[in-house]
């Protein structure tokens, strides 16, 4: 069971206050949608997880990020440790030039694992979680590259799984895909729920609407409105939250 | 039209020093020292000193170079700093190379007591060469794109780790070409090694780095303007340029071919 939550949280980029006292409970075992016009604030907002943001030199925050029990921006904590714990899929996939092989087993070599049975174990594995298995068992060895933008994504999904996180977060993880591609990518989503527990940004409100329980919508830095997903479609208490779902703006 | 024109007298100089070269080009030319007075013999004391000399520099300007290329796009934020290295590699780049030869003279040579050497000429030269070096490394590693830095991160890989096992294995190749280049322009350079290793006539190959030797540019400059028989030497001055020419046109020419190479391997996604 993972617990992941956000206590009073503030962002801000030199003067810009992009995120305003956020305070957000996760479920285990459930994929949250965050939504929002573009600048709202919920990419930042998911970045705080794995602290991708300390890479933006002019970041700024306080309030507490906890995964686990954790406090993810205790000055003890060891920023690979967090990491490991909370895997990413980006919007656009970044599969490695390596093979697909050596993509997935990335993760476990940068975090000391060498023993050659393990990895492949876990490498098997792993793209059996991310449905890619079938497709790529015979072309281990064959660079990420050339495989298509779909089997990309689904890649780095397997990638992120092999260091076992507790947490995934997905950037837009279909927003550069096709249909047919998209379709697959949710699919995975929604068998990786019964395992993982998914925190996942998109533009697209049909996709939040299919395959999120719970969905937050966030407005200018400020989270207006969370609830469960069909809830916040079908009744949202907040005038703003049903303009944007409705397509009144953004 | 202009880059007609460039073209142009590209093909008139190669032209004109192939047509006059090519009669003076033979195996004994390339293979034997120069004799009588230089009228007779070959330039292979040269072509060897100009090897030692292009190995000398790039073991010391590869390192060096690449590491502060590493340095300046990886580490460094945009600050001052950054842009203070950027505008002196950039003015380093435009010091003209008689500026080079006259400090490695008076660092190397004098005051580090290296003497007329290899290892003064190979560093002087290797100096000349770094600001093309950190440049194309530079520019090699802002190539790789930052999803790749971001996945790597993400995946708890620390900045080294992002560098050695992502970023550096993307970038090698331009990296390499960039390499290939700054061959091609240190192999051509004459000031540089005036004061520092050049020798006049020296028809026996060196035995260490702290030997003098003899180097294709200068033995041209030679044959060119201080020959005892100018009439006699002239036809060895145009057989000298052309091997030099031809060599750094390879050089280059080796360049781009990896370069489009790369582009092919690349264009994959």
């Amino acid at each position: 069971m993972t617990h992941a939550e956000v206590k009073n949280i503030n962002v801000w980029y030199d003067t810009i206050h992009a995120l305003k006292d956020v305070s957000l409970k996760f479920e285990p075992n459930t994929v949250t949608a965050l939504i929002g016009p573009s600048g709202c604030g919920k990419s930042t907002f998911l970045r705080m997880f794995n602290r991708m943001n300390d890479l933006i030199p002019s970041f700024r925050m306080d309030g507490t990020v906890m995964v686990n029990d954790q406090d993810v921006y205790s000055k003890e904590i060891r920023i690979d440790e967090i990491r490991k714990n909370v895997g990413m899929v980006f919007q656009k996939p970044n599969p490695f030039p390596k093979s697909i092989f050596e993509n997935v087993a990335y993760g476990l070599r940068v975090n000391g694992s060498n023993n050659k049975a393990f990895i492949e174990e876990r490498v098997e594995r792993s793209l059996r979680q991310s449905a890619l298995w079938d497709e790529v068992k015979d072309v281990l060895k064959k660079s990420a590259l050339e495989l298509s933008g779909g089997q990309q994504q689904r890649l780095c999904i397997a990638r992120a799984l092999a260091v076992e996180p507790k947490l995934i977060l997905m950037d837009e993880p279909a927003a550069s895909l096709d249909p047919i591609s998209t379709a697959r990518i949710e699919d995975l989503i929604f068998e990786l729920k019964k395992t993982y527990t998914i925190i996942l940004v998109t533009h697209n409100l049909q996709q939040a609407g299919r395959i999120s329980d719970l969905t937050a919508f966030f407005y200018m830095g400020e989270l207006i409105e969370y609830n469960m997903t069909k809830k916040i479609f079908l009744n949202p208490d907040n005038i703003q939250t049903q303009n944007y779902i409705t397509g009144r703006f953004g | 039209m202009m880059s007609f024109v460039v073209v142009a007298i590209l093909v008139i100089i190669l032209g004109f020093i192939a047509i006059r070269g090519i009669g003076v080009i033979s195996w004994e030319f390339l293979t034997t020292a120069p004799k009588e007075g230089m009228t007779k013999g070959g330039i292979f004391p040269a072509i060897v000193g100009t090897g030692c000399l292009v190995i000398g520099s790039m073991v010391f300007a590869f390192p060096v170079g690449i590491l502060s290329g590493i340095y300046i796009h990886e580490y460094l934020s945009e600050n001052w700093l950054k842009k203070f290295l950027r505008m002196m590699t950039n003015n380093l780049a435009g010091v003209p190379s008689i500026v080079f030869g006259l400090f490695g003279m008076a660092l190397f040579v004098n005051y580090l007591k290296f003497g007329d050497s290899i290892l003064a000429g190979s560093l002087t030269l290797g100096i000349l060469a770094l600001p093309v070096v950190i440049r194309l490394t530079e520019e090699a590693l802002k190539a790789v794109p930052d999803g790749l830095r971001l996945g790597s991160y993400a995946l708890g890989a620390s900045k080294i780790q992002t560098i050695q096992k992502v970023v550096l294995p993307v970038a090698f190749p331009n990296i390499l070409t960039g390499l290939i280049l700054s061959i091609g322009r240190v192999s051509g350079e004459t000031a540089p090694i005036l004061f520092t290793v050049a020798a006049y006539f020296l028809p026996r190959l060196p035995e260490s780095i702290s030997d003098q030797v003899m180097a294709l540019p200068y033995h041209l400059y030679v044959l060119a303007t201080s020959g005892t028989n100018m009439e006699e030497t002239r036809p060895m001055a145009y057989g000298t340029a052309l091997v030099l020419v031809s060599i750094v046109l390879i050089i280059n020419l080796s360049a781009s071919l990896l370069r489009r190479q790369i582009h092919k391997k690349t264009k994959m996604h």
